[in-house]
């Protein structure tokens, strides 16, 4: 089957938009498929785009559904809307569905946690790897922190042997996080 | 250009059989990595696209990196590749097509096997994949991560504690991660099984569509399974998994071609080599059939009723039946009407170059 759009290449995208009750299917190439989702994507009002498809998924704790709601609806006002490094506005990302730089992540962090976890399956912790060369300090301090815990509730169940235990293997990976030059 | 020449330059992938081969075409596995100091590809500038792909040129050719990373690499910016051979990487599946909609500031570092590639301003600021024959996901991920650590040791990734490795589209952080397998189903589809075997899929965050076509109308029987979530699971987790319902699904299509071997074996092997007649001496093909038509073949190959094919007719003509492969074939552009009797000369003459008989 050719696409529709070009009649030139072979159709491989296949999808029906179904608004208002009316179907209507679309059968693209590839390139014409994304040519069409950027097209919409610059406020062509009607169409179908993947980028809104995302975008639809990234909006939805706008609407305040239950259950997904931004930490308070006080914080919602005061929340950041542009990040400062990169100038990207945070309805600009909603509509693209694409971050400007590495920064954008905490500039956005209060609007980050629901998206994310509607994304991902409820996780918002990366538990995978670290980079080699730069992450060895921060994967100490993540095991720092739940030896930390661990300590914490070792006391508080009386062990104390156990938890003076856990708190020289603290003091060691302390030493180690201090030469690790963080 | 001749078929052979084409087969000559084949991807590793292509040439090569992998484990489990009857079922799963291949492997691939893609990353997603920033640095940390440079705008995302959707806000950079022309100079900031190029100092990127110096960097990640300086790290491609540093002593280490050329000494571990198995292969000879060589880095190609999309500029100077003509439009259709822009177009057949992205048919061997060694670019993406964003790749090439970027094509004035992207580019790729290719090993020479093509077995992994490494995309510079594409989505992200790199994205590196490593495609394997048949089902290879551990060894695909250990070949990912060796070359990951390889430039992050001249690199600085953006990177954060808690999120991971940052991307610029939110459904990839994390580990950044997209691992798929490509599968070949069509004991499963012929016996009406399918829908059954991959909804079971859904509820743990694996997602599968047709390779070509949508749902269960997946042309050619291809179906290409991979991982939806990157946050929140390891690399090996998602590999795991991953594996582990591949593998059923595997034995599913094995249950079902046996069962067609041994309760249908007269419909299927004259639906096979009805097939087998009409890829041999059609004169005229469009994409559809003749994928149609070449995964019949390949389950006649698979189940013994076919002989003297080679198995990888399948991904061969899967690549070259494709519009930029055509164009290449003809060595001129065709328009759509023409495309159909080239594809068929194609055809006929990959056959041919096997003693294929049933
Ligand atoms: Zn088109
Ligand atoms: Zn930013």
């Amino acid at each position: 089957m050719l696409c529709q759009e070009c009649n030139q290449r072979d159709a491989t995208v296949h999808f029906t938009k179904i608004i208002n009750q009316e179907k209507t299917e679309y059968h693209l190439c590839d390139a014409c498929a994304r040519d069409t989702g950027d097209f919409m994507m610059k406020g062509n009002a009607g169409g179908f785009s993947f980028h809104n498809l995302l975008s639809g998924l990234l909006g939805f704790e706008q609407t305040g559904m239950p259950g997904f709601g931004a930490p308070g609806q006080q914080g919602q006002a005061s929340a950041p809307v542009r990040c400062e490094t990169c100038g990207l506005g945070y309805q600009q990302f909603v509509q693209v569905g694409r971050f400007g730089c590495a920064d954008c992540y905490k500039h956005f962090s209060g609007k980050l946690e629901p998206m994310l976890r509607r994304i991902h399956g409820g996780a918002t912790t990366h538990t995978g790897k670290f980079p080699r060369r730069t992450g060895g300090v921060i994967k100490l301090r993540q095991q720092l922190a739940r030896l930390r815990q661990d300590m914490q509730e070792k006391i508080s169940l009386e062990q104390f042997e156990e938890a003076a235990v856990i708190r020289d293997r603290i003091r060691e990976m302390e030493g180690q996080i201090e030469q690790g030059g963080m | 250009m001749a078929v052979q020449d084409f087969l000559h330059d084949a991807s590793r992938w292509m040439r090569e059989d992998g484990p489990h081969s009857d079922i799963v075409i291949s492997t691939r596995i893609r990353i997603a990595r920033n640095l940390s100091d440079l705008p995302f590809p959707i806000l950079m500038n022309d100079s900031q696209a190029e100092e990127i792909t110096r960097r990640v040129a300086d790290a491609v050719f540093s002593p280490e990196f050329q000494e571990k990373s198995g292969g000879s690499y060589e880095i190609i910016p999309l500029m100077n590749v003509p439009h259709v051979d822009r177009q057949a990487l992205v048919e061997k599946y060694l670019i993406s097509s964003s790749l090439v909609e970027h094509a004035r500031r992207s580019a790729v570092a290719l090993r020479d096997d093509e077995a992994v590639s490494i995309m510079i301003n594409e989505e992200d600021h790199l994205r590196l994949q490593v495609l394997m024959p048949g089902l290879q996901l551990g060894a695909a991920w250990e070949l990912a991560t060796t070359i990951d650590d390889l430039l992050e040791a001249k690199l600085n990734y953006a990177f954060d504690e808690k999120y991971g490795y940052l991307t610029a589209c939110p459904t990839n952080v994390g580990t950044g991660i997209r691992a798929s397998v490509m599968l070949h189903l069509p004991a499963l589809v012929v016996t009406q099984q399918i829908n059954r075997v991959l909804s079971a899929l859904g509820q743990v965050g694996l997602v599968v569509r047709g390779v070509h076509g949508e749902g269960t109308d997946a042309v050619g029987n291809l179906f290409q399974l991979s991982n939806q979530i990157t946050l929140g699971q390891s690399e090996e987790e998602i590999i795991q998994s991953l594996e582990s319902v591949a593998r059923k699904i595997i034995e599913h299509e094995q249950q079902a071609r046996q069962f067609l071997m041994e309760e249908n074996r007269e419909v299927i092997e004259d639906r096979i080599a009805r097939s087998f007649g009409i890829l041999a001496y059609a004169r005229r093909l469009d994409s559809r059939e003749s994928m149609q038509r070449l995964s019949d073949v390949r389950l006649g190959i698979d189940l013994g009723v076919i002989k003297g094919v080679s198995q990888n007719i399948l991904k061969e003509l899967m690549v070259m039946t494709q519009p930029a492969f055509m164009q290449k074939y003809s060595g001129t552009e065709l328009a759509p009407g023409e495309r159909d009797w080239r594809r068929a000369d194609l055809v006929r003459e990959r056959l041919r170059m096997d003693q294929g008989h049933i």
